[in-house]
């Protein structure tokens, strides 16, 4: 088991030097943050002085060991633009994602369980259909488009909700929540939805593919033959069997879903980490993109190791195989 | 449980005194955030223009774009020519109740000016400056410079005392990782006073009631917020939950005029767009290049319909031009304004004299996020270059990737816009642009020309004092421009602001800065 841990972690840092290395090559070819730091009056010594500060002269393989040892210990520089450090910046700008982020996978899941259940157990209803032809809706749509589908509607037509920002927050400590304030939770309503229209589909379909097994299962003709209610048998047998799946998922998709919040954040100016590199990018600020581009990838890498490494502590198969398999 | 009631109360309390106290609250929706609090952390114009609210120069531009006193009362030049005195107004206090001395600016040039300072190209010819009296500053430039006033437009004035208290008399380094707590915190003498920050979210702004000038405007309160993306900017204005933006999106213009609750406000901007040539040995393809010749340029010139691209890309709301500089900066005159005549048949005879042969290819680079509809207006000037035999390669992608092909000479044919600003003078593209590259001048002469007469002009107009001398100059110099047809001026691009019906007043500036303290609202 330790000789697994070890070999999961060590796969795991490989693959963020990796990323790192990607991020970096990216940003050097990128652009030049140069330009865009001075005005329009400075002259060309200026720029050379500047570029020779901000160590853009130096070699790639310097570069990079230096921007790794300050990765490593968590220091990612001052952001160029605005003069702050990073990781203070994507502090501050993490709640936001987080609390965006658990609303619309909390959405996707009670969302999405009824529905794939609707699905599987009234399969040729009128209503299953529908659910069903939604779910294309669901995923064929962008989610920039649905965002500003629910802007036109329920901001500019209905003004029941607002159309950008995180409305008044709260701060617990370092943490910034809008969950405690009405208009915090108003503002939160339209980019949630938004981002979790593709999740609830996967939830969806994914629940009434397993429902679909299951209800085929032997147990649950038994049960059905000792006279248990059929919703009892449905949502209470079928279902609990069905739902590991969909906790792994969802847990995975938690990485993916930080990531694609981008979209969502830019769409409903929500004052997240996606923003904050979107922002960056405008701007050439290498030390924001890079460090966002690390964080987000940890996140997914570490997310993954852990659901890894439980699975092997759950199953012991999956230990010896891997180490069969690997060695 | 306790935690969440108190925090519900606080919330509850704090939304009912903002509500109470602000009656007109200005929602400001810009397209993007200020930098930082700090105006000389950032050569961006947008940052230092919004902090124009907190922050001000001893020198200000009034509603007509005319320099008037602001921190200092009056000023004259010494008799060694380089010298310049000024008097400062008495009884002016910073936000934080300190008084404004005479050692608040120079402490204030001095941070500019400092070498890790992104912004002291603004005050370009910048040497020291003294304490002559608690009321009186006299600052010394390098040589005769008849445009310092409009340089200190633009440089804010912090408080000594509060920077020293704070370690912020320098600015901050991004080389050497330090951070300022001036990038968090403003203290300033100007109209508004920052009230709360939130990054990327919402910067409010309290009007300053110990303001020293008399108050043009009837607001209590600004609210900015940055929206980015420009349909829900558009969407957050018919709804009412912004009040006004500085970026409406030309293709929006339409609807938003439609709208009962919103009023468009448009005019043309004093940007002028231009092509640049170059003027190296070589094009980027190993060829030849031709464009050192006028003639080919010329025949470039005369293949541009200029009518066409006002009227289908802009939309009929750009401003032809002929002039490289708008007609509101002091330099312009009616003369250099005569359009060109679209002749294609005259360009592809041109061509053929000057032997370019046919189908020559060269680049041309525009950017994606520059100019209003730059990318639209390039390729249709591709298209009109490939009528006349040429082969441009349109090469379209944002600034970042841009700038450095463009300024190490990595590219053939350009585009680039010049408002002049912050000098609002057309010595600003003559030294930037059509000057030589050397040291300060020239450094957006990206095409690599030089014409040692227009450097003789330029150089005597930046060092001569009476104005109408200089601007003859200037003239001149604008002239040979034109007649070399070095760049090629477009248009001056149109720009948009909009307001809801709350607002009763908001005077649009061609300079394209917001001055809320001009804003009214209500009726």
């Amino acid at each position: 088991m330790i000789a697994f841990l070890l070999k999961r972690t060590a796969n795991a840092a490989f693959v963020m030097l990796a990323v790192a290395l990607l991020a970096f090559v990216i940003f050097r070819f990128f652009g030049d943050p140069v330009e865009m730091m001075v005005n329009e009056q400075a002259t060309q010594q200026d720029r050379i002085e500047l570029r020779e500060r901000l160590g853009l002269n130096d070699g790639f393989v310097t570069q990079y060991t230096r921007f790794v040892t300050n990765a490593v210990q968590g220091d990612f520089g001052i952001s160029y633009r605005n003069q702050q450090d990073v990781m203070v910046l994507i502090k501050e700008r993490f709640p936001a994602t987080f609390e965006l982020v658990l609303v619309a996978t909390v959405i996707s899941l009670v969302v999405g369980i009824p529905a794939g259940v609707i699905t599987a157990v009234y399969r040729d209803s009128r209503l299953a259909n529908m659910l069903q032809l939604g779910s294309i809706v669901g995923v064929s749509l962008p989610s920039f488009v649905v965002g500003i589908l629910l802007i036109l509607a329920f901001s500019v037509s209905l003004g029941w909700l607002p159309a950008f920002g995180r409305g008044e927050t709260v701060d617990i400590g370092w943490w910034s929540t809008g969950l405690l304030t009405p208009s915090g939770r108003a503002a939160l309503v339209l980019p949630a939805i938004s981002l979790s229209t593709f999740q609830v589909t996967l939830v969806m379909r994914l629940v009434r593919a397993e429902m679909l097994e299951t209800l085929r299962a032997d147990y649950i003709k038994f049960a059905r033959a000792r006279g248990v209610p059929t919703a009892r048998v449905q949502w209470r047998h079928a279902l609990r069997n069905c739902l590991m799946p969909v906790i792994t998922l969802t847990g995975m998709q938690i990485g993916n879903l930080i990531a694609f919040a981008l979209v969502t954040e830019t769409v409903f100016q929500w004052p997240g980490m996606g923003m904050l590199f979107i922002q960056a990018v405008t701007f050439v600020d290498l030390p924001v993109m890079a460090a966002y581009l690390l964080i987000v990838s940890f996140i997914f890498v570490a997310l993954n190791t852990l659901v890894d490494i439980t699975y092997a502590w759950v199953d012991p198969r999956l230990r010896d195989d891997s180490a069969r398999g690997n060695g | 449980m306790k935690l969440r009631h108190l925090m519900l109360a606080t919330a509850a309390v704090a939304a009912l005194s903002a509500t109470a106290q602000a009656e007109n609250v200005l929602k400001w929706g810009a397209n993007r955030d200020i930098g930082s609090l700090d105006p000389y952390s950032f050569g961006d114009s947008f940052t230092i223009n919004v902090l124009n609210h907190v922050y001000e120069g001893l020198v200000r531009y009034n509603k007509d774009l005319k320099i008037e006193p602001a921190l200092a009362e009056s000023w004259e030049i010494l008799d060694d020519q380089i010298t310049w005195r000024f008097k400062l107004r008495e009884g002016v206090t910073f936000h934080n109740g300190n008084p404004f001395t005479a050692e608040d600016v120079v402490a204030s040039l001095t941070r500019v000016s400092h070498e890790t300072s992104p912004l002291k190209g603004n005050l370009p010819a910048y040497v020291s400056s003294r304490v002559v009296d608690d009321l009186t500053v006299d600052i010394t430039l390098n040589g005769t410079y008849p445009l310092l006033l409009n340089d200190l437009t633009n440089i804010h004035i912090f408080d000594k005392e509060w920077m020293t208290e704070n370690d912020a008399l320098m600015p901050t380094d991004v080389g050497a990782g330090t951070e300022g707590y001036a990038t968090y915190n403003a203290n300033g003498t100007g109209p508004f006073v920052v009230e709360s920050r939130q990054p990327d979210a919402k910067t409010v702004f309290v009007v300053n009631p110990d303001w020293w000038d008399e108050p043009q405007h009837n607001l209590d309160r600004i609210e900015l917020t940055p929206v980015n993306s420009a349909a829900t900017r558009v969407a957050a204005l018919l709804s009412g939950e912004i009040s006004f933006t500085n970026d409406a999106p030309v293709q929006d213009l339409p609807r938003l005029a439609a709208a009962p609750n919103v009023e468009v406000l448009e005019g043309v901007d004093l940007r002028t767009v231009m092509i640049g040539f170059p003027f190296r040995d070589t094009l980027t393809t190993g060829e030849p290049n031709p464009f050192k010749e006028k003639p080919v340029r010329e025949a470039l010139y005369k293949a541009i319909d200029l009518d066409l691209i006002h009227q289908k890309v802009m939309r009929g709301k750009s401003r032809n031009a002929g002039a490289t500089v708008a007609p509101p900066i002091p330099g312009y005159t009616e003369a250099l304004d005569e359009l060109p005549v679209h002749d294609p048949d005259a360009s592809k005879a041109l061509l053929a004299e000057a032997g370019v042969p046919e189908g020559l290819e060269f680049e041309f680079n525009c950017l994606s996020d520059g100019l209003v509809n730059e990318e639209q207006f390039c390729q249709a000037i591709a298209s009109m270059w490939s009528r006349i035999g040429l082969s441009p390669k349109l090469d379209v992608a944002p600034r970042a990737v841009q700038s450095p092909k463009r300024t190490n000479g990595k590219t053939d044919v350009y585009t680039l816009g010049w408002a002049t600003l912050p000098l609002l003078d057309s010595y600003s593209p003559l030294l930037q642009i059509f000057h030589s590259k050397d040291g300060n001048a020239g450094v957006f002469n990206w095409g690599g020309w030089s014409y040692p007469e227009l450097d003789a002009l330029i150089d005597a107009a930046g060092s001569e004092l009476d104005l109408d001398a200089r601007l003859a100059l200037q003239t001149q110099a604008l002239e040979m421009v034109k007649d070399e047809m070095i760049m090629i001026p477009l248009h001056q691009q149109p720009m948009a602001w909009a307001v809801t019906e709350g607002v009763a007043e908001m005077p649009l500036f061609p300079d394209a800065k917001p001055r809320l303290w001009f804003a009214k609202m209500g009726g």
